[in-house]
C-alpha cells in the first residue's frame, strides 16, 4: 500500500524526514511512535498525498503522489491530528457534503452518511451542529467522514489524543472493525497502550529517522526484558543502585525509583529483599511499549 | 478481505461547484443573518442618501440632468457588492487556513488547492449577484431605475465586487497573524473608496492632484460602467477600458492568490 525508500521531507534548513524506508502492506494496522518533532506528521502527510516530498521515492498505492494526487487522495481517508469538521454544518450535512467531493453522488452520500452515522453512534445528533458535541463525539465523527468514500487506506493522526477512556476505547473497537473489513490502517500516537491494541507492526521515529521495526512483541523483546520490578524509595533518599546492579539485566535510576529489567521480577525482587534493600513500595509488572520507547527516545522531554 | 475505495477524481470546474454547494447548504442555515449585511444595507442606503439627502440635491450638469436617487442608484449596487465581496474574502479565506481549517479538510480529498479558490470566487460572485438582484428589486419599487439597464448594473456589480475579491483572497491566503490588516484594508482603501471614487459625487469634483486615486480605485471603473449601463452616455472605448481594468486586476489577483493557495496548502 505505501513504499517509501529514502523517504526525506525537508522544510527550508531544517530536515524533519532524514531518510527513511517503511513499507506498509495491505490490510495490517501499521503505526509511526515517537516523541513531538519525530517526524511522524510529515510522514503522514506525505503520504496522505498533501505535502510533497523533498527526496527520497514514495508509492501510495502503486502512484506516486507527485503526480497522481488527486487519484491517491480518492482512494485514502484521513483523520488529521486537530479536527477540522464544519462547525457550523450538523452531523449529517458533514458527511454528505465532505463525500460530494470524491465524487460521490448525493444519493450514494445520503445513503453513506445514515450508515456512518449509525457506525460512530451518532444517529441520534444527525439534525444538531457540529460545534455543541463533545470531544469524542466530534472525533468520531472525524472518523466517519473520513470513511465516506470507503477508503483502502486510512491514516489516522494521534486520534485518540484528548479523548477520555469510554471514548477511547469506543474508537479503538470502531478501529478494529474496520481493519476486520480489510481497511488498511496506518497510525501515529504516542500513546504505548494505543499502538499495542492496534497495530501489527510499527516503527518508532527519533529525530526524523527510523530507530526500531518490528510487532510490539517483538520490540519489547528485543529491546526490553520480559518483566520490570520498580522499587520506589522515599523522595531525597539514595536509592541502592549498587547493590542490587547485578539482580537484573539492566537497571534504570530514575529520581526515588529504580527500574529493574528482568526476566523473572518476583525472583529478583526476593533477591531485594535478601540483601536488605528497604524500598517504600515495590512492583512487579510486564515490560510494555513504553518501557522500549522510553529506551530509544530517551526520557527527555521533547517540546 | 479486501475493499475497493468508491472515491474518484473530480473534473477540474466539478471540483470547484462542489464547494459551492457546500457553501449552499450553509448558506441554506445562516442566509437570515446574512440578509442585513448583504441585501439591506444598501437599501437602507438608498433611502438615507437618494431620497432622503438627495431631495435636497437640484438636478443639474453633474448628474447628468437626473435626480439624485437615479443618479447613485447604481453606484450604491456596485459599492456595496465591492464591500461584500472584500468582506468575503478575508476573515473568512483565513479561517479556512487557520481557523475553521476546512481548506485544509477539502484538500485532503481529490479537491485540490486550485478548486478550493475558485469555488470560493464562484460563490462570492453567486452572492453578489444574489444580493444586487435583491438590492434591484427593491430599488425598483422606490422607482430607483430609469430602464432595464439595471440588469445589466447588477451584473457590472459582481464582476466588480470579484475584481476586488481576487486580490484580497491572495492577500488573505499569505495572513498568518489574526489578521488585523484587514482592519486598515477596509478603513484605510475600502472605506475613502466608497466616499470618493464617485458613488455619491462625481469625481470631477475632486482636486487633480489626488484625482488619480480615484482613477486606479475599481470602485470608480465599476460605477461608470454600472452609470453608462443605466444612465448611458459612456462612450464604448472608455467601458472598454474599465473593463479591461476590472479583468486586468481579476486576473493579477486571481494569479496571485492560486500561488499562494498552492504555497500554503501543498506544504
Amino acid at each position: 500500500m505505501v513504499q517509501a525508500k529514502a523517504l526525506v521531507k525537508r522544510f527550508g534548513d531544517f530536515e524533519a524526514v532524514r531518510g527513511i524506508d517503511v513499507e506498509v502492506r495491505r490490510g495490517e494496522a501499521f503505526g509511526f511512535l515517537g516523541p513531538n518533532g519525530a517526524g511522524k506528521s510529515s510522514t503522514m502527510r506525505m503520504i496522505a498525498s498533501v505535502s510533497p516530498r523533498s527526496d527520497g521515492d514514495l508509492r501510495i498505492l502503486g502512484m506516486d503522489p507527485n503526480v497522481d494526487g488527486p487519484r491517491i487522495r480518492a482512494r485514502l481517508g484521513v483523520v488529521p491530528q486537530q479536527d477540522n469538521l464544519d462547525n457550523e454544518l450538523t452531523v449529517r450535512q458533514n458527511l454528505q457534503v465532505y463525500g460530494r467531493y470524491f465524487g460521490l453522488s448525493r444519493a450514494h452520500v445520503r445513503r453513506k452518511a445514515v450508515e456512518l452515522m449509525e457506525f460512530a453512534q451518532l444517529t441520534d445528533r444527525a439534525e444538531d451542529e457540529v460545534e455543541p458535541l463533545s470531544g469524542g463525539m466530534k472525533r468520531r465523527l472525524t472518523i466517519a467522514r473520513a470513511l465516506v468514500n470507503d477508503p483502502e487506506l486510512l491514516l489516522l493522526d494521534e486520534p485518540t489524543t484528548g479523548l477520555d477512556p469510554q471514548a477511547r476505547h469506543l474508537l479503538w473497537d470502531r478501529l478494529f472493525r474496520l481493519k476486520a473489513q480489510g481497511v488498511t490502517l496506518i497510525v501515529t500516537t504516542h500513546y504505548m497502550d494505543e499502538a499495542e491494541q492496534l497495530c501489527d507492526r510499527l516503527v518508532v521515529m527519533d529525530g526524523g529517522r527510523i530507530v526500531a521495526e518490528g510487532s510490539p512483541a517483538d520490540l519489547i523483546r528485543r529491546y526490553s526484558t520480559r518483566e520490570v520490578l520498580e522499587l520506589r524509595f522515599p523522595p531525597g533518599a539514595q536509592a541502592p543502585v549498587d547493590a542490587v546492579a547485578d539482580l537484573a539485566d539492566r537497571v534504570e535510576a530514575l529520581p526515588d525509583r529504580l527500574l529493574l529489567y528482568t526476566a523473572t521480577g518476583d525472583a529478583a525482587l526476593e533477591q531485594v529483599h535478601q540483601r536488605g534493600v528497604r524500598p517504600l513500595s515495590t512492583l512487579v509488572r510486564r515490560s510494555t511499549l513504553e518501557d522500549v520507547f522510553l529506551r530509544l527516545t530517551g526520557r527527555t522531554l521533547v517540546d | 478481505m479486501s475493499v475497493s475505495a468508491t472515491g474518484r477524481v473530480v473534473p477540474a470546474w466539478r471540483g470547484a461547484w462542489l464547494r459551492v454547494e457546500g457553501y449552499w447548504a450553509w448558506y441554506r442555515r445562516y442566509w437570515k443573518s446574512n440578509v442585513y449585511s448583504t441585501g439591506l444595507q444598501p437599501v437602507l442606503f438608498l433611502l438615507a442618501m437618494g431620497l432622503g439627502f438627495g431631495s435636497q440635491v437640484q438636478a443639474g450638469p453633474a448628474t447628468g440632468g437626473l435626480s439624485y436617487v437615479h443618479y447613485i442608484a447604481p453606484a450604491l449596487l456596485v459599492s456595496a457588492a465591492l464591500q461584500n465581496a472584500v468582506g468575503e474574502s478575508t476573515y473568512p479565506v483565513l479561517s479556512g487556513f487557520k481557523w475553521q481549517k476546512d481548506y485544509l479538510a477539502v484538500t485532503a480529498t481529490p479537491v485540490t488547492p486550485g478548486q478550493v479558490l475558485g469555488g470560493h470566487l464562484i460563490w462570492v460572485a453567486l452572492r453578489l449577484l444574489l444580493a444586487g438582484t435583491a438590492y434591484a428589486v427593491i430599488a425598483l419599487l422606490f422607482g430607483a431605475w430609469l430602464n432595464a439597464g439595471a440588469v445589466l448594473v447588477v451584473l457590472v456589480g459582481a464582476a466588480t465586487g470579484l475584481a476586488c475579491a481576487a486580490p484580497v483572497t491572495a492577500l488573505a491566503a499569505v495572513t498568518y497573524d489574526e489578521g488585523t490588516r484587514f482592519n486598515a484594508l477596509f478603513r484605510f482603501v475600502v472605506m475613502p473608496m466608497t466616499l470618493f471614487a464617485g458613488t455619491f459625487f462625481p469625481i470631477e469634483q475632486i482636486p487633480l492632484a489626488l484625482r488619480w486615486l480615484a482613477w486606479i480605485s475599481p470602485l470608480w471603473h465599476g460605477n461608470e460602467l454600472a452609470r453608462g449601463a443605466t444612465l448611458g452616455g459612456l462612450a464604448p472605448v472608455a467601458a472598454l477600458g474599465h473593463v479591461a481594468f476590472l479583468a486586468a486586476l481579476f486576473a493579477v489577483g486571481a494569479y496571485l492568490a492560486r500561488r499562494s493557495f498552492y504555497r500554503r496548502l501543498v506544504v
